[in-house]
This record gives structure tokens, sequence and C-alpha cells, in this order.
């Protein structure tokens, strides 16, 4: 193991934890993923395109990653200002405030699948209000765009909320000194700061977004075509033994998601950079 | 030059109020942010409740007191039991090696870890069906021998594990980061064996975050539904997990009895929810002592 | 316990931490490791104590190889350069903790732990902390926290990894004083490592000044403050004024006649160096003798007992710094603007090796 440590060390142990590590890590992650695309290899580039991009195929992607997006854009504008209430006033109520915002992280997703869509169904509690508006939620695409903005709400708020913690008023009262008013002083010193965390929160909200399952199929009605997400469709497939179908669908998913984690992993590299900078 | 008004509602200092909004915009700021978390927090909290009662106390106990609940109770502690354990001591393991050694391909592991956390739930359970399922990898092998992986507990403990291997490590990696290795090597000069030090010096200071870790953990096996339920197979009293107890209860229409699960559900999430604001507490940061100057003899400057 | 370190170089991937070094430490001696950050000298301190392994060359404890031996066996007490106590222990138990790690057959009963940790809370002014735990303490009690830790075990070597670096300047003196009387009294080999020169030459009984890896000087703490080895130890050592002093004709003129250079004046000029500290600087309003350069004064500034004055030298224009007392000062009373003349009571010139 000395050839993988960059520095030896007196501490015990690294040998045996980084093993065992990798080991586990093979044995769960790494052997199953890798499945996914041996699987594909044996179908040709042809008929992969083709399970990739039948109309309904389309539909579903554009459903997912639409609402996932649209999901995301309100979190963005929700989370901040959740994080800014949080960070700088004081209320009542406020510490159980901030630990509620973890609740759709904890939640299991067919619970909140199953409340949301009891909630807005036409006579839901809030459904209630909205069917004489002529709004219908639950059963349509509307649905799954609450669903994903619900499960991606705690992100924008986590990845916000300490960076507000750590900026220095200094500079602030510095912008204020210098004759900047608050709203000047708002866009010129905080967000810039911000923007970093809050891209890097609405990218993980997406991602989250793209991938979920639980909480939205109680809701969505799962029409094809309508309002039939990418993660459904795979398991239809599935129950329907198409698992060539699935496994493409799923690959299709997986480098979605590799992307993504990607891209957020280069958003909080700069938004770190950017502190070490300071 | 507009006089700076200090509002009696906050407990804001004079100081502060250079650097903050009128106390119109803050009302706004903050029934803005009490409208969206109502709409998507507090309802959805209090609908599980008030729709798991809806039909009185005696159909809410009797939702639990059926032979397919139980059975869905039990599975479900059955699959937390094995799988949370061993991801703890994975993410004592992971984290120990990632926080406290410098090594090629660190960062390579770490992203291998949180690589579940980016995955669809419904594919973490495909991939196991294209492992073990009958048309699988392994399926002719497993059907030879009859061993039941898919549609079976084997497969629903191995697409928990998976879906869960990112929760004790996360909580433990940064906090592990940020002790340094100060401390363990202190006690390894005084003579502490590696044992000695891991349960004398390394498990006290992790011991409330691999909890939150555990407990976190915890919350997401019991309550992970599209992994397991692409390896189910939905077999009343064998396979079904609390989860997809809910389901089926949801689709059968029956609604008292699917929300009274919910609410136990919710319970745990909550109890997750505290656990972590607990958690924090105890991380309070360390008071500041300032140095009270020592006796030194008078006439000992220069 | 007696060190002799051996040939040992170290190196970080490309980096070379230490360079071949070399040192030996009498038993009882307490010596300073004294650098500029990067040095090497906390490298030296960590091979010593077993927390890293030198690449090559070889370190001896009290006369045994210990070059391979685990850090258990060593019998060394490390102070980490910022406590590293257990958070979660309270003063006496993290005190306690080099002794209850024993194995059963030499752990002493939980009285006499007992008893050992009093004694040493005695020994360190912290008798009534004993049930406090390190985050209510200040730095300076917890420094002297983690010195009785590591005394508990009674070690044969005492190893000190900038012990006052993160303290306040008052308390850090403080502590000095108190750690050089605790030596005294307990006679332990002790090794520190520090930047400050001022710790170094007041704590220590013999210096050892380190630069990017190498040993440049060696000695009591008056040696290498009245005796600089190298230009280096000169400016790490205290404020300095340096000139760049022309060498004069007759010995360039022997250079050329030898052909061992073709330079100028100026270049040769620049190949010897003079350094003299502000205090060994004196100043006269009029010509006494013939070593003696006429500058200007342009700016004085009195700090507390002592009076820095600013001068320009009439030839060269260099910046010249002066350090008197105020007694002096008010016997010569210059004012800014006026002309005087500088006389180094005490100099040192170095050649500087061709470039």
């Amino acid at each position: 193991m000395r050839l993988m440590l960059k520095q030896p060390s007196v501490l015990p142990g690294f040998g045996l934890t980084l093993g065992f590590s990798v080991f586990y890590l093979s044995l769960i992650v790494l052997i199953p993923l890798s499945g996914l695309f041996v699987k594909t290899s044996t179908l040709s580039w042809d008929q992969f395109w083709d399970v990739i991009t039948t109309p309904r195929a389309i539909a579903s992607y554009q459903l997912t990653f639409g609402a996932s997006m649209v999901g995301a854009i309100i979190n963005g504008l929700f989370g901040s200002i959740i994080a800014w209430v949080l960070v700088r006033y004081r209320f009542p109520g406020q510490s159980l405030v901030d630990a509620l915002v973890d609740l759709p992280f904890a939640l299991p997703t067919a619970v909140a699948g199953i409340t949301l869509a009891a909630i807005y169904s036409p006579n839901g509690w809030i459904g209630q209000y909205l069917d004489p508006l002529g709004i219908k939620v639950a059963f349509t695409p509307l649905g799954v765009l609450v669903a994903l903005t619900f499960i991606g709400l705690p992100f924008v708020v986590r990845t916000v909320q300490p960076v507000l913690q750590d900026l220095d008023r200094e500079v602030e009262e510095a912008a204020t000194t210098l004759g900047a008013n608050r709203w000047q002083t708002f866009r010129a010193v905080i967000v810039p700061e911000l923007w970093p965390a809050l891209l890097t929160g609405m990218a993980m909200a997406f991602a989250r977004a793209v991938g979920e399952y639980g909480s939205v199929i109680f809701i969505a009605g799962n029409m094809p075509l309508k309002s039939e997400i990418t993660p459904l469709l795979i398991m239809t497939k599935l129950d329907q033994y198409d698992y060539t179908g699935a496994t493409a669908l799923g690959v299709v998913m997986l480098v979605t998601s590799f992307v993504l984690a990607l891209a957020i992993n280069l958003l909080q590299w700069w938004s770190t950079a950017r502190h070490m900078n300071q | 030059m507009k006089p700076i008004r200090v509002t009696a509602d906050t407990d804001l200092q004079w100081k502060d109020s250079l650097t903050t909004e009128s106390s119109l915009v803050r009302r706004l700021l903050i029934a803005a942010a009490f409208f969206y978390l109502t709409l998507f927090l507090f309802i959805p909290l209090a609908a599980v409740f008030a729709e798991a009662f809806k039909g009185g106390m005696a159909a809410y106990v009797g939702s639990f007191l059926n032979e397919d609940a139980l059975a869905a109770i039990r599975l479900t502690l059955l699959v937390a039991f094995v799988a949370v354990p061993l991801n703890a001591v994975f993410g004592v393991a992971a984290a120990w090696a990632i926080a406290k050694f410098d090594f090629v391909g660190k960062q390579i592991l770490v992203t291998l870890i949180d690589m579940p956390l980016a995955v669809s739930p419904v594919i973490s359970g495909l991939i196991y069906v294209l492992l073990f399922g009958a048309q699988g990898w392994l399926g002719p092998w497993l059907a030879e021998h009859d061993i039941k992986i898919i549609f079976a507990l084997p497969g629903i403990v191995l697409a928990t594990i998976f879906v869960t291997v990112p929760f004790v490590a996360r909580e433990l990696i940064p906090l592990m980061q940020s002790q340094g290795r100060d401390e363990e090597e202190a006690a390894i000069t005084l003579g502490a064996s590696g044992w000695q030090m891991f349960t004398r010096v390394t498990l006290p200071n992790i011991k409330w975050s691999l909890l939150y870790g555990v407990i976190l953990c915890n919350a997401r096996a019991m309550g992970e539904f599209g992994a397991v339920s692409v390896v189910s197979g939905h077999i009343r009293g064998l396979t079904n997990t609390m989860p997809l107890h809910v389901e089926i209860l949801y689709n059968e229409y029956n609604a008292v009895s699917a929300f009274a699960v919910a609410s136990l559900l919710t319970l745990l999430a909550i109890v997750t929810l505290a656990a972590k604001a607990v958690v924090e507490r105890k991380m309070l940061s360390p008071i500041i002592v300032a140095d009270p100057v020592l006796p030194v003899q008078a006439g000992s400057s220069r | 316990m007696s060190i002799q370190v051996d040939h040992v170089t170290k190196r970080f991937g490309t980096f070379t931490v230490l360079n071949d070094v070399s040192l030996h430490v009498e038993e009882g001696e307490l010596v300073a490791l004294l650098g500029p950050s990067g040095c090497g000298k906390t490298t030296l301190l960590r091979i010593l104590a077993g927390l890293e392994r030198p690449d090559q060359g070889r370190i001896f404890l009290q006369g045994t190889e210990v070059t391979d031996q685990r850090i258990s066996e060593r019998r060394v007490g490390f102070v980490f350069q910022h406590y590293a106590l257990f958070r979660h222990m309270t003063v006496a138990d993290n005190v306690a903790f080099g002794l209850t790690v024993l194995p059963r057959t030499q752990r002493p009963s939980e009285t006499r732990i007992q008893e050992k940790v009093r004694e040493l809370l005695g020994l360190v002014q912290l008798q009534a902390m004993a049930d406090r735990y390190p985050s209510q303490l200040s730095g300076g009690q917890r420094q002297r926290v983690a010195l009785a830790r590591a005394l508990a075990v009674e070690p044969k070597l005492l190893l000190l990894d900038e012990p006052f670096g993160a303290l306040d300047a008052k308390v850090r003196k403080e502590l000095r004083r108190w750690l050089r009387r605790l030596h005294d009294e307990l006679h332990i080999t002790g090794i520190l490592v520090t930047h400050d020169q001022e710790e170094a030459l007041e704590v220590a009984d013999r210096v050892v000044v380190m630069h990017q890896g190498n040993i440049e000087q060696i000695g009591t703490p008056d040696e290498v403050y009245e005796n600089p080895a190298n230009p280096f130890v000169y400016r790490f050592l205290g404020d300095v004024n340096v000139f760049h002093g022309r060498v004069s004709e007759e010995q360039i003129e022997q250079e050329r006649s030898e052909g061992r250079s073709g330079g100028t004046s100026e270049r040769a000029g620049e190949r010897e160096v003079t350094f003299v500290r502000p205090h060994d600087l004196e100043l006269s309003r009029s010509r006494t003798n013939d070593d003696q350069v006429e500058a200007t004064v342009r700016t004085v500034l009195t700090a507390g007992s002592r009076v820095r004055v600013e001068l320009m030298s009439q030839i060269s224009g260099q910046a010249i710094e002066v350090e008197l007392t105020k007694e002096r000062y008010r016997e010569l009373a210059v004012g800014e603007g006026e002309v005087v003349f500088v006389h180094p009571r005490h100099r040192r010139v170095f050649k500087m090796p061709p470039p």
C-alpha cells in the first residue's frame, strides 16, 4: 500500500480501511453500475438509438427535464429567500423552520407522493381552490412539477445558507460607507458572492429531480406522451420484461446523471476557489 | 439624510441596521419564505396526519393490526438491520482512509461514494435486476442453484445498501478532515495502540456525527421506494416493505390505511430531523477563554 | 537522552525538506531549531519523534539506532503546535491518557494515576482546572496541559513544535521563561522548534539555525548572535544594515594579476558585503575618524526605550537604520534633515561567491 500513499504516516489502519472501502464499493456500486453498460453494449448503435428516440421516450425526456428545470428555478428563487431569511433575520419558530427545510430529504418519497396527490386532487386541501379556477394539478404535468419542486427544496437553501453565514459583514459596511444604497450593495456585493452557491444548489435540485420516481408517480397520472416521466418509462419496460429497452433508457439517465454530477463538482470547485482567493 | 430607524420587533443592533433592509422589505421576504414553506412543507406535513386519522383512532390502529402491514414492518426493520450496520462500518472505514491519509486516487473514491446519490433510484434497482435477474449475468447460475435474489429479500437488501452507501461516510469525511490528524498522532506518541487510539480518541470525537449518519442512513433505508420497488416484485406479505405497502394500499383506494402507514414513516423522518438539530447543537463552537496573567515574579522583565 | 542525527534527508515528492542534516544533542540540553517557515525544522522534529521516516540517514537516541523503531517504543514526549488535546476528555483525563493506555502489566493503579495527574497539574500550575474540558481553557492553559500530558509518560526526550506560536506576545514571554525554569528543574533533554529568534535565543542552551533544509549554524545563543556564520544567519537573527562595500583597488589589481577575474571594480565591489546591526552603529555630529559615513537624518521613530533613526547615506543614497538608547539620542539632539556621521562599532564582512 505504500505506493498508493503520497506520504507515509504513523497513523494505523490505512491499508485495512482503504482496502475494505474499495472492496465494498466495487461490490455494491462499481460492478453493478458497469453491468448496465455491458448490457447496453449487446445492442447495436442503431437499435440503441431507436429505443431511446421513440416519441414516447422523447416526450418523457421533455417532461422530466423541463419540469426539473422549472422546479430548480423556482427553488433557486424561493430557496435563496428562505436562506436569506434564516441567516439574516430573527423570527419566532426560526429553528423549527430551519430544521424542517430538510423534510423533503428525509421523508420517504412514496409518502411525499401520496400526500401531494391528496392535497392537489380536485377535492384536496389546495386542489379544491384551484379546481374552480380551471387549474388542474393532480394527474397532469403540473403535478409532476409540484412533486419535483417539493423534493428539490432543501438543496438551494442548504448550499446558499453557509455562504451567507460566512459572508463578511464588513464588506457590506464598506459598500455602505462608500455610498451604496442597500439595493446597490445587494446587487454589487452580495449577489456575486452567492452566485456560485446558488447555481450549485440549483444544479443539485435539478439532478435530484431528473432521477426522481416515488414522489412523482402518484401525482402525475402517468399518461404516456403526456405525464410520464423517464424513470417511470423504464419501470414500465421492466414490468413488460423489456430489459434491453429499460437498459438503454437507463444508460441515457445514467450518463445524464454523470454529466450533472461533473457539472456540480465543477461549480463547487469554482465556488470554493473563489472563497480561497479572498 | 433619512434617520435610521431601529424597529422594536427585532433584536437587531444599531450597527446591523446599517447593513440590513427596511422593515417593509424584511417583512415581505419573511412572508414570501413562509408562503413557500407553508405550501410545500407545512401543509403536506399536516395532511399526512389529517388523512391518517380521518377514520378515527380505531381505523388508524387497525391499519397496522393485520398480517400484511405487520409483515411489511417486519421486513423493513430486517432490511434496515442488515443495511445500516454494513454502511456504518463502511462509512467509518472510508472516512478514516479519506480524511486522515493522502493517497493517489482519493478523489475517485469520494466520487464513487457519492455516485448512488446521483443515480435515479429506478436505475439503482435496475442494475441489480440486470446482474441477478432471470435474464441477467448471474441469473441462469442462480436459478440452477435455486438462489433467489431478485423478487426476494437479498435483492431488496442489496438495493437498499446501494442507495444508502453515502450517508454515514458523507457525514464523517468533512468532520474528520476538519479535526485533522493531531489528536490521533498525540495518542500514538503517548503510547496508545491503534485500537486504543480509535476507541478512545477517534470514536468519541465523531460519535455525534456518526449517530446522525446512522439515523439518516436508517431513515433512507426504511423509506426507500424506487429502487426497492424495482427489485421487490411486490409480493404481499413477503417482499413488501412499508413504502411499497403504502403504494398498494393507496392504489386500492384504502387512503386511511395508506396514510396511517405513511404517518409512521413521517415520524421517522421527523425524528431524523430532530436528531440533526440535536447533533448540530452538540457541535456548538467552543467557548473562548482569555489568557490570565501567569504569576511571574516582579523584576523578571528585562 | 542524547540524540544523534546522522546525515538525514527527507523529501516530500520532489521537494527536499531536509538535505543531509547531521546534529548532536547532549543529554539534558535544551536545543532550539530556528528558521523561517518551510526550512525543515518541524520535519526534523517529527522525524525525531517517529511521526515521519527519513528517506536517508539514521537517528540514534542514547546511542541506540531508532530509525525504524516504532513511535511507541521511543519514549518521547511530543507537544503539538496546536496542542492536539483530546477535546472530549477533561484536563485530568488528557494528562492521564498516556498512563491508561499502557499494557495492563505496566499500568499503574488507578489511585497512582490520579496521584501522578495531580502532581503534574501542580507542576504546570493547573490544579484547579482538572475537571475542565480543553474548550474551556485559554491558549496558554492548553499549552501547559499539553506539556503535562507529554510529561506523564516520563519521556527521556521532550519535543515541542512551535510551543508558543499560537499565543499572545505577553503570554508567550511568560510561558517561555516558565518553560526554561521547568527544564532546569527536570533536566530532561528538550528540542523546541520556533521561527522566533528572540524565543530561541532566550530559552535554549544551543540554537540550530536552519534554512531550506540545511543547518546553517549551531551554537550557543551568544555565538550565533554575536558571530553569525553567514549572511542568512545574520539577517535572520535580527535587523541588519547591509552595505555592498567596495573592495579596494589593490585587491582588484591583485585578482586581475592572478587571472581570477576580468571584472570591473563595480563587479568586484558586489562580491563583498558588510553587515552591521542597527544598535552597533554610532552617530556623531562631527567627523572623528576616517571610517565614517556622512548621512542625512530622514526620520526619527521613538518606540518605548529605544529610538530608531533612519538615515540616508550622502555617498550612495542608501538607507541606513540606527538604533539608539533614549539617553544617547537626547545627548545627540539631532533633528530631521541634519547631517551626522555614522561609525560601525561592530561589523561583519562576508565575501560573496562569484555569480
